[in-house]
């Protein structure tokens, strides 16, 4: 069974967004995905780095950790800050809710890492930091 | 940028990565190839400053090379939406193909703004 492990740490401006997700897919091309497959994985990194900046830091310049685990034909990715963290988890993962209108985000970033992924979780702490820990099965096309 | 590790290939509209040009008061848009939070602030702002300064009746978002999209994006054309809708102007999405599409359809933009396909474009891709 395929294992394997991946750590990333970076700086949280806005440029290391695509820097991210682009790595994360280089990452999971081992377990042979699919076009759709990487294009899935890809929105939900961008979603939970972008969050990270923008939420977490505050748009202030911190580090944002990504931990990748390939186990067998699950992908598992988390995406860490030491920011802000979230006060209410639940509320933030409603869809359409932001607490930054002004930053036109849409509020729609959990929805679509809950959209393109098979599980997302988070654990927050206000003054810690956030974890948004997510799980995909690759591999499924075809069966 | 100097020193870019890649030469892109020429695309006409020299000098001008951001690929926005305004006509008979309709600000065409290119967006381009990954719209993420980082291309969307920067397309964000030019459009802004160009509905300020110019009088447009109308923003259109050119999506035909566009290949990745996120939520990010979506706020910028439901931002755009409700700017325009407050100056009495339009705002749609063309040349819409694929992913972003799906991006689309999921967010429920296309509910709001008008988004027409690309041609003939990825047809096969479900």
């Amino acid at each position: 069974m395929m294992k394997n492990e991946m750590c990333l740490e970076f700086d949280s401006i806005s440029a290391n967004e695509a820097f991210a997700r682009v790595t994360v897919a280089a990452f999971m091309t081992q377990m042979n995905p699919s076009m759709e497959e990487v294009a899935d994985v890809k929105t939900a990194v961008s979603e939970a780095v972008t969050n990270a900046i923008i939420h977490g830091y505050e748009g202030e310049v911190h580090k944002i950790v990504i931990r990748g685990r390939i186990d067998g034909e699950w992908l598992e990715l988390s995406v860490e800050d030491r920011g802000v963290g979230i006060a209410d988890v639940e509320k933030a993962m409603e869809p359409l809710y932001t607490t930054r209108p002004e930053l036109e985000r849409s509020g729609m970033g959990f929805l679509f890492m809950e959209a393109f992924m098979d599980e997302v979780k988070v654990e927050s702490e206000p003054g810690k930091g956030t974890a948004v820990m997510m799980k995909k099965r690759i591999g499924q096309r075809g069966e | 940028m100097r020193g870019s590790m890649k030469r892109k290939k020429s695309r006409g509209a020299a000098g001008t990565d951001s690929g926005m040009k305004v006509e008979n008061r309709s600000l065409r848009i290119r967006v381009p190839a990954e719209l993420d939070h980082h291309s969307a602030a920067q397309i964000c702002a030019q459009a802004d400053e160009l509905v300020r300064t110019q009088d447009i009746r109308e923003i259109v978002f050119d999506f035909s090379r566009t290949v990745f999209c996120d939520s990010s994006g979506v706020g910028m054309l439901m931002g755009r939406y409700k700017m325009m809708q407050a100056l009495g102007g339009t705002v749609k999405a063309v040349r819409v193909q694929g992913r972003v599409e799906r991006i689309l359809m999921l967010s429920g933009v296309m509910k709001v703004i008008p988004v027409e396909r690309e041609q003939g474009g990825n047809d096969d891709e479900k």
